[in-house]
C-alpha cells in the first residue's frame, strides 16, 4: 500500500511538473504573440519605429524576459532571449490611424503596470486590430473638404473660391481613398487624385466659377500631402533608426512627386 | 489674423479626423496647428524670411506637442503630425512643378530648392525641440 502510494505520489508530481512546463511554454508563446500583435498594430497604423520597438521590448520586460526587436516600415523581427524562436512579421499595408496607436499604447502601458493580464492584453489588442477607422468615411471626406477650404484661405486665396476648394478637396480625397483599396501600387492613388483635382479645377475655371486656379489646386491637394510621413521620418532618423528614417523619407518624397506629377499633367493640358 | 487663426484651427482639426485622432484630443490637435500657423504668420509679418519662420514655427509645434503628449498621456505624433501640415511648403512645390511643365528649368529648380529647404527647416525645428526636451528630461530628475 505504502509503496503504491509513494509511486502514485511521484507519478502525480511528474505530471504536475510536465503540466507546469507545458503551461509555461504556452505563456511564453502567448507573450510572443502579444508583443508581435502590439508591434504589428502600431506599425501598421503609422507609429514611429522606435516607439514600436520600445513597446514590444517593454511588454517582454514586464513579463521578466529580455527581448530584441528590429523594426522596419515593412516588417518586424522579434526574439525573446530565453527562447529559441525568433519570429518575423511582414507588414504590407500601412495606414495612418493615430487612434489605434494611442489605444495600443494605453494597453501596453496598462500591461506593464500590471493592471491587466497577458490574455486581456491580447484580447484588447486583437479588438483594436479588428476595428475600423474611428470616423466614418463620409465624415473623413467632409473634414478633408473643409480642411481644403481652410487651406485656401491660409494660402491667401479669396473667399469666393472657398466652395471650389471644398469640392475639389473632398473629391480628391475620396478618389485617393478608393484607389488605395483597389490597387496595391501606392503612388498611383495620389497621382490620380491630384489629376482629378487638377481636372475639376480646370473645369471650374472654364465654367467661370473659379478665380485663382493655382490656389484652389494647392489647397485641394493638401489632404494628400504626406505630412505625417515627414514627421515620422524625421523622428526615426533622430532616434537612430536610419533604415526606417530614410525609407520613410523616400516614401514621402515619392508621394510628393506623385501629387506634383498629377497636378503637372493637368497643367500641361492647359 | 483672427480669421487666419480660426481657419488654421479648423484645418488642423480636420486633418486630425483624417488621421483618426481620438475625439477627445481633436481640440488640442487643432490648437497645436493654430499656434504653429500663428507663429509662422507673425514671423512673416515681422519681415522674417520663410526658412527661419518655418523653423521656429515647427519648433513651437513640436514643443507644444510634447507638452500635450505628457498632459494627455498620448504619443507625441498624435499632435505633431497634423500640427505641421499647415507649414508644408505646398505653394513653392506647386510653383516648381508648374515651371517644370513650362520648361523653365532654371526658375523651377530655384523653387524646388526653396521647397526642399523649407521642408528641411520643418524637420530641423522638430529635431531641435526633441533635443531640448531630452536635455531638460535628463537634467530634471537630478
Amino acid at each position: 500500500m505504502q509503496g503504491e502510494e509513494s509511486t502514485g505520489g511521484a507519478f502525480d508530481d511528474g505530471i504536475g511538473e510536465a503540466q507546469d512546463k507545458v503551461s509555461g511554454a504556452c505563456a511564453e508563446t502567448r507573450l510572443l504573440d502579444v508583443c508581435l500583435l502590439a508591434g504589428k498594430v502600431m506599425l501598421q497604423n503609422g507609429a514611429e519605429t522606435f516607439r514600436v520597438e520600445d513597446t514590444m521590448v517593454r511588454i517582454a520586460q514586464a513579463s521578466g524576459e529580455k527581448a530584441q526587436s528590429f523594426v522596419t516600415p515593412t516588417g518586424i523581427i522579434f526574439s525573446v532571449e530565453s527562447m529559441d524562436t525568433t519570429r518575423v512579421i511582414r507588414v504590407r499595408e500601412r495606414r495612418i490611424d493615430l487612434g489605434k496607436i494611442t489605444r495600443a499604447n494605453d494597453i501596453s502601458r496598462n500591461f506593464c503596470n500590471g493592471q491587466i493580464s497577458l490574455q486581456t492584453a491580447y484580447n484588447q489588442l486583437s479588438e483594436v486590430e479588428r476595428t475600423g477607422h474611428s470616423y466614418p468615411f463620409v465624415l473623413q471626406v467632409v473634414s478633408a473638404a473643409v480642411a481644403s477650404g481652410c487651406f485656401l484661405i491660409m494660402f491667401k486665396g479669396v473667399w469666393s473660391d472657398f466652395l471650389n476648394a471644398l469640392v475639389c478637396g473632398g473629391i480628391g480625397f475620396a478618389v485617393s481613398f478608393f484607389l488605395h483599396r483597389f490597387t496595391r501600387v501606392k503612388f498611383i492613388a495620389e497621382f490620380c487624385a491630384a489629376l482629378t483635382v487638377g481636372l475639376i479645377t480646370i473645369l471650374l475655371m472654364k465654367i467661370g466659377l473659379g478665380h485663382m486656379a493655382d490656389k484652389i489646386e494647392i489647397a485641394s491637394v493638401m489632404p494628400l500631402v504626406p505630412g505625417m510621413l515627414i514627421a515620422s521620418a524625421v523622428r526615426d532618423l533622430m532616434a537612430g533608426d536610419l533604415v526606417s528614417g530614410t525609407t520613410k523619407g523616400i516614401e514621402a518624397l515619392l508621394t510628393a512627386f506623385a501629387i506634383g506629377g498629377g497636378i503637372a499633367a493637368t497643367l500641361a493640358l492647359l | 489674423m483672427l480669421q487666419q487663426l480660426v481657419v488654421s484651427f479648423v484645418a488642423t482639426a480636420g486633418f486630425g479626423i483624417i488621421f483618426s485622432v481620438p475625439s477627445r484630443l481633436l481640440v488640442a490637435c487643432g490648437f497645436v496647428g493654430m499656434v504653429g500657423w500663428g507663429i509662422y504668420l507673425t514671423m512673416t509679418l515681422l519681415g522674417v524670411t520663410g526658412i527661419p519662420s518655418n523653423l521656429i514655427a515647427a519648433f513651437g509645434v513640436a514643443v507644444l506637442s510634447q507638452l500635450f503628449a505628457r498632459r494627455y498621456r498620448a504619443p507625441v505624433t498624435v499632435f505633431s503630425a497634423a500640427g505641421i501640415v499647415p507649414l508644408v511648403p505646398g505653394g513653392q512645390s506647386f510653383d516648381a512643378m508648374r515651371l517644370f511643365v513650362q520648361n523653365d528649368y532654371n526658375l523651377a529648380i530655384q523653387y524646388a530648392a526653396k521647397a526642399f529647404l523649407l521642408a528641411g527647416a520643418i524637420a530641423m525645428g522638430l529635431i531641435l525641440s526633441e533635443v531640448v526636451y531630452e536635455m531638460i528630461r535628463k537634467r530634471g530628475p537630478m
